[in-house]
C-alpha cells in the first residue's frame, strides 16, 4: 500500500505515577505502555494480544486519547492526536470510536438506547433533530437490534443485546476507526460468535478498520489480520495473522498459544507450562521482562533488554534467541 | 465434526409495536405500592396536607377571631380541640399552623436541595479549585453546631424586628443554610463516583460537550438519591422549625405554627390542666415527621433497590 | 471402563426462586452421578443454573431445594445436621470463581489453611502449621513460609487460586467442587491451575465436579459432560462421545460458535437469539425458539433424557414416535 497508513503509533510510552505516600520518598513510576510501535493500515484489523497488566487497554484508549500518554506520537491520518487542542480533537472524535469490554457499567441506565445513539449525532451537529430518529432506527438494524427496541431502557436487554447497543453507538456516527476493548469477553460463547460475526458483516460493509483488543487467542485468530503480542507494557512479537499462528518466534507466544484449551478431548496436549506468575508492572524484571517465566532464559537475557527487530519481512520479534 | 450446520434462517421476530414505551418511574412506583408502610405513610401525608391546606376553609372560625370571653374552653361540640388563652379556636389554629410549618419543611428542603444539588454536582464533576472551596465552605458550616447558629440568628433577626409574616421566610433560609452542606456532600460523593463508571468514558469517547454530559448524564443518575434524601430532610426541617418556634425564635405568634402552638405547654396550669392546648400540635408534629421517614424510606427501597441500608 | 462406584448422586435436584416477577426454576429436576475419581463437567451459558447446582450439593442455597444427594451411598436429606456439616467440610469441599473473594482479607494465608484443619480434625497449632505449609508446597507454590506469613491481597490471582485448593484439600475430600475455577484467570495462568488440578486429583483419585462455560477447559480434563440450557439437564455423555458426535441442537451449538485456534471458517456458526427468561416458561423445550430444527412438539411438551447411542439427550427429534 502506497498510502500512509491509517493509525502510526511510534514510541508509544504511557506512565502512571503513584502517589508518593508520606514514608516512601520515590515514587516510582508504573510502566504501563513502555515503548511500543506499530502501524494500522487502512480496513485492517489489528489483534493486540496480552494477559492482565500488559498494557493493552491502556493503548487503546490512548489511541483515541481518553487519557494524555507520557511520551511517542500517536498518528490518525498523518494529524498528531495528542497534540491538538480539545476543540480539533473533538471534531476527530467523530471518526474513531470505542467499544468498551463491559455492556453493563458502560450504557447509562438511565437513558433510553434510542436517546443514547442520536445524541453524539446532534451535539456534534451531524443530524438534524428531525432525521436523528430515522438515522439511529437504521443503525440499530445494521447492528442487529431490532428498531421496536428504541424506547427501551438499557436494563431491559441482555448481555449481547447490550453489546450490540455499544457498537451501535461507536457506529452511529460513521467512524472509520473503532478501537473494540475486549468486547466479547464478557459475553457467553453463542452470543460470543453473533457478536464477532458483526464486527466482520460491519468491516465488510462500511470498510471499517478496528484495533481488537483480546486476551483469547482463538478470537483474534479468527478476525485479525495482523497481531501484536504484549507482555508487561512490551511488544513482544507483531506480524501478520498467519505467520504467528503458523511460526510463532516469540516464547512468549509459543506458550501462549499453547495454554489456550482446544475443544477436542482427542487432542490432549502436553502444552508449555509456562512457570511462575505475571510478574508486577509496577516493578518488571530487568533486561527481557519475560526472562522469569521464559523456559529458554541464557545469561544475555537477564541483563540486555532485547531489541525488537525484525526478523524477516513483516515479522518483528524482541528476543536475543531468535 | 462431520456436518457443520448451515447457518439458521433468520428467526421471526415477535411482533412488538415501537410505542411500547417503558419508564423508569412506572416501575419506581409499581415497587412503592409494594411497600405497606410507606403506602400507610403516604396516605397519612396526604392527609395532613388536605388537612392543613384545605381544612381551614370549612372552619367557621378565623385564626385572628379573639373571643377572649371563650378563651380556655374545652373541646366541645363548637370547638372540637377547645380554644386557647384568647378563645381562638384550636383546630383552626391547628390547621393553619400546618400550613405554615408544612411550607417551611418544603420550602427549606427545596432551596438546600438546589443550592445543595448544584453545588455538590459542580464540585464532584470539575473537581480542582471548584471542589476546594465549596468543600470548604460545606466543611466550616458543617462544624459549627446547628441549634445554637440557628439561636444566634434568630436573635439577630428579633433584634432587626423582621416582621411577623416574613420571619416564616427568613427561618427557611436560615434552615437551608444549614441542611445544604451535607447534601452537597453526598451529591458530590456520588458525583465522583458516578464519573469514573464506563458510561462516562463513553460519554468522553464520543465527545460530547460538557453541558449534554453534567445534564443527561449525570442529572439523571443523582436525582434518585437527591429524591430520597429531599424528602427525609423535610421532616428534619419541620423539626428545627418547631424547636426554633417552641423557644419563640421562628415563627412568632399570632401567625401560628405546631412549634409555637406546643409553647402552651410552658406553663405549668396549662400543661396539666388544658391538654387540648399541646397536645394536638405535638401530635401533629410527631405523625407528620414519621410519615415523612417511611415515606423516604419506603422510596429508597422503590428507586433503588440496591442503595438499602445507605 | 470398568463400573465403578459412584461417589456423588444427584437426584431430580430442583432449586426454585422466589422474585417479584415470578418463580425462577433455576434448577429443574436435574439428575447426575459422579463416580471415583472422575471428573464430571457441567458446561452451560450464563444463568442456566450449574452454578446453583453446584451450590446447592453444598447446601448453600438459600431456598428449598427439593431431590435426593447421595455422597458414597447416605442419603443426605436423612443425616443429622452435625453429620451434615462433617461431610460438606471433610469429604467435600469446593472452589469458587473469585478467589479474593472468598478470603478473608485481614487473616494471613496461613490462618485461614489452618483453620479447617484446626476445626475439622484434632491437630495441635504446631501440627496444623505444619500441614498448612505441605499444603502450600503442594499447590506448587515455592516460598512457602513466606506466602504463608502473607495476606491475601499480596498475592496474585493465580496464587489465590491454589490457595483456595489448598485449603479445599486440607481435609482430604473425596471430592472437589469447582465452580469456574479458572475464568477469572490468565490464560497462562489457567493452564498451570488446570494441570494442578489434574494432577492432584490423579495422585488422590479424587472425584471432581466441574463448573464451566469454556468448552476448551471441559475437553481439557473432564471425563463425563452434563449440559445445562435453561435449569434443565439436555444431554450427558462421556467427553469423547458428546465432542465427537453431540445430539442435541444446543450442544451442536456451542461447539460450532467457539472459534477454534487453527480453524479459520469465514464466518462463525451462531445460535440465534439469547437464552429465554427463566420466569414462567410454558410447557416446552426450553430451546424451542433458537433452534433450527424446531417443531409443533417442541413448542407443547417438554422432551425427557432418553438413551440415544451411548449419550442421553432431551430432544424430540430423537424420539421415534414422533419421527415415524
Amino acid at each position: 500500500m502506497s498510502q500512509s497508513p491509517l493509525i502510526e503509533v511510534k514510541n508509544l510510552k504511557k506512565y502512571f505515577t503513584q502517589k508518593s505516600s508520606l514514608f516512601d520518598r520515590k515514587p516510582s513510576p508504573v510502566k504501563a505502555v513502555d515503548d511500543v510501535t506499530f502501524t494500522i493500515e487502512e480496513g485492517e484489523t489489528f489483534g493486540l494480544v496480552g494477559e492482565s497488566g500488559s498494557g493493552k487497554s491502556t493503548i487503546g484508549k490512548s489511541l483515541i486519547r481518553l487519557h494524555d500518554i507520557s511520551e511517542g506520537t500517536i498518528k490518525y491520518r498523518g494529524i498528531d492526536i495528542h497534540n491538538k487542542s480539545k476543540k480539533e480533537m473533538r471534531s476527530l472524535r467523530t471518526k474513531m470510536q470505542f467499544v468498551f469490554q463491559d455492556p453493563f457499567s458502560s450504557l447509562n441506565p438511565r437513558i433510553r438506547i434510542g436517546d443514547a445513539l442520536a445524541e453524539p449525532l446532534l451535539d456534534h451537529g451531524l443530524v438534524t433533530k428531525d432525521r436523528v430518529r430515522d438515522k439511529v432506527k437504521e443503525v440499530m438494524e445494521i447492528c442487529g437490534l431490532p428498531s421496536y427496541h428504541i424506547d427501551k431502557y438499557p436494563h431491559e436487554f441482555s448481555g449481547g443485546q447490550r453489546q450490540r447497543i455499544g457498537i451501535a453507538r461507536a457506529m452511529v456516527m460513521e467512524p472509520d476507526f473503532i478501537v473494540a476493548d475486549e468486547p466479547v469477553s464478557a459475553l457467553d460463547v453463542s452470543i460470543q460468535a453473533q457478536i464477532i460475526n458483526l464486527f466482520k458483516e460491519l468491516q465488510e460493509k462500511k470498510n471499517m478498520t478496528y484495533l481488537f483488543i483480546s486476551h483469547d487467542l482463538s478470537v483474534v485468530e479468527h478476525l485479525c489480520n495482523k497481531v501484536g503480542v504484549l507482555y508487561l507494557g512490551s511488544m513482544m512479537e507483531l506480524t501478520t495473522r498467519d505467520k504467528l499462528y503458523e511460526n510463532p518466534l516469540h516464547p512468549y507466544t509459543k506458550a501462549l498459544l499453547s495454554a489456550v484449551p482446544i475443544p477436542d478431548p482427542t487432542k490432549r496436549r502436553e502444552r508449555i507450562v509456562l512457570k511462575g506468575d505475571i510478574p508486577n508492572p509496577a516493578n518488571p524484571p530487568k533486561g527481557c521482562k519475560f526472562h522469569t517465566r521464559c523456559p529458554f532464559t541464557e545469561d544475555i537475557c537477564l541483563k540486555v533488554q532485547p531489541l525488537f527487530k525484525e526478523v524477516e519481512k513483516g515479522h518483528y520479534v524482541a528476543c536475543h534467541l531468535v | 465434526m462431520e456436518n457443520i450446520p448451515q447457518i439458521p434462517r433468520q428467526m421471526e421476530p415477535k411482533v412488538e409495536v415501537e410505542g411500547s414505551k417503558s419508564s423508569l418511574w412506572g416501575q419506581v412506583w409499581r415497587r412503592f405500592i409494594k411497600r405497606k408502610m410507606a403506602v400507610v405513610g403516604f396516605l397519612f401525608l396526604t392527609m395532613i396536607f388536605v388537612f392543613s391546606f384545605i381544612g381551614p376553609f370549612f372552619s367557621p372560625y378565623t385564626t385572628m377571631g379573639t373571643n377572649p370571653i371563650n378563651a380556655h374552653q374545652p373541646p366541645s361540640s363548637a370547638h372540637w380541640l377547645g380554644t386557647d388563652h384568647l378563645g381562638r379556636d384550636v383546630l383552626t389554629r391547628l390547621m393553619l399552623a400546618g400550613r405554615i410549618s408544612l411550607t417551611v419543611g418544603l420550602g427549606a428542603m427545596v432551596l438546600s436541595v438546589s443550592i445543595g444539588g448544584i453545588l455538590g454536582i459542580l464540585a464532584g464533576y470539575y473537581r480542582g479549585i471548584v471542589d476546594q472551596i465549596v468543600m470548604r465552605i460545606a466543611d466550616v458550616l458543617m462544624t459549627l453546631p446547628g441549634l445554637p447558629l440557628l439561636f444566634i440568628m434568630a436573635a439577630i433577626m428579633s433584634e432587626w424586628r423582621v416582621p411577623a409574616e416574613h420571619r416564616m421566610y427568613i427561618v427557611m433560609i436560615m434552615l437551608s443554610l444549614i441542611g445544604w452542606p451535607g447534601l452537597a456532600r453526598l451529591i458530590r460523593s456520588q458525583v465522583l463516583s458516578l464519573r469514573e463508571r464506563e458510561f462516562m468514558l463513553a460519554t468522553d469517547a464520543l465527545g460530547l460537550r460538557d453541558r449534554r454530559k453534567l445534564l443527561n448524564h449525570l442529572l439523571p443518575n443523582v436525582v434518585p438519591i437527591l429524591i430520597v434524601t429531599a424528602t427525609l430532610s423535610v421532616g428534619g426541617a419541620i423539626l428545627s422549625e418547631s424547636v426554633l418556634s417552641y423557644f419563640g425564635l421562628g415563627v412568632v405568634p399570632p401567625t401560628a405554627s405546631w412549634g409555637n402552638m406546643i409553647n402552651a405547654a410552658n406553663s405549668l396550669i396549662d400543661f396539666t390542666n388544658r391538654p387540648w392546648l399541646w397536645i394536638p400540635p405535638g401530635v401533629a408534629i410527631f405523625v407528620t415527621v414519621i410519615c415523612i421517614n417511611l415515606l423516604g424510606d419506603g422510596l429508597r427501597d422503590a428507586i433503588d433497590p440496591n442503595m438499602k441500608g445507605r | 471402563m470398568s463400573e465403578r462406584a459412584s461417589v456423588l448422586e444427584v437426584k431430580h435436584l430442583s432449586a426454585h426462586f422466589e422474585t417479584e416477577q415470578g418463580i425462577v426454576r433455576a434448577v429443574d429436576d436435574v439428575s447426575f452421578s459422579v463416580k471415583e475419581g472422575e471428573t464430571v463437567c457441567v458446561v452451560g451459558e450464563s444463568g442456566c443454573g450449574k452454578s446453583v447446582t453446584a451450590m446447592s450439593v453444598m447446601g448453600l442455597v438459600q431456598t428449598d431445594v427439593k431431590g435426593d444427594l447421595f455422597f458414597k451411598g447416605k442419603n443426605l436429606a436423612e443425616l443429622s445436621r452435625g453429620d451434615l456439616r462433617r461431610v460438606r467440610g471433610n469429604d467435600l469441599a469446593m472452589i469458587f470463581q473469585e478467589p479474593m473473594s472468598s478470603l478473608n482479607p485481614v487473616l494471613t494465608i496461613g490462618e485461614q489453611i489452618m483453620e479447617p484443619l484446626l476445626v475439622h480434625h484434632p491437630y495441635s497449632k504446631k501440627q496444623a502449621r505444619h500441614k498448612a505449609i505441605e499444603l502450600i508446597e503442594l499447590v506448587g507454590i515455592g516460598r512457602a513460609e513466606q506466602i504463608f506469613k502473607s495476606y491475601p491481597h499480596q498475592l496474585s490471582g493465580g496464587m489465590l487460586q491454589r490457595i483456595m485448593i489448598a485449603i479445599a484439600l486440607s481435609c482430604d475430600p473425596d471430592m472437589l467442587i469447582a465452580d469456574e475455577p479458572t475464568t477469572a484467570l490468565d490464560v497462562t495462568i489457567q493452564a498451570q491451575v488446570l494441570d494442578l488440578l489434574r494432577t492432584l486429583q490423579e495422585e488422590r483419585n479424587m472425584s471432581m465436579l466441574l463448573i464451566t462455560h469454556d468448552l476448551g477447559v471441559v475437553a481439557e480434563v473432564a471425563d463425563f459432560v452434563v449440559v445445562m440450557y435453561a435449569g434443565k439437564v439436555i444431554e450427558t455423555g462421556t467427553v469423547h462421545d458428546i465432542f465427537a458426535s453431540p445430539k442435541h441442537p444446543y450442544t451442536k451449538g456451542l461447539l460450532y460458535a467457539k472459534p477454534v485456534l487453527g480453524n479459520r471458517t469465514k464466518k462463525l456458526y451462531t445460535i440465534p437469539g439469547q437464552v429465554p427468561n427463566l420466569v414462567d416458561l410454558t410447557p416446552s423445550c426450553y430451546f424451542h425458539e433458537r433452534c433450527e430444527h424446531a417443531m409443533d412438539i417442541c413448542r407443547e411438551k417438554m422432551p425427557t433424557l432418553k438413551l440415544e447411542d451411548r449419550q442421553h439427550v432431551a430432544c424430540w427429534l430423537y424420539e421415534k414416535e414422533v419421527k415415524g
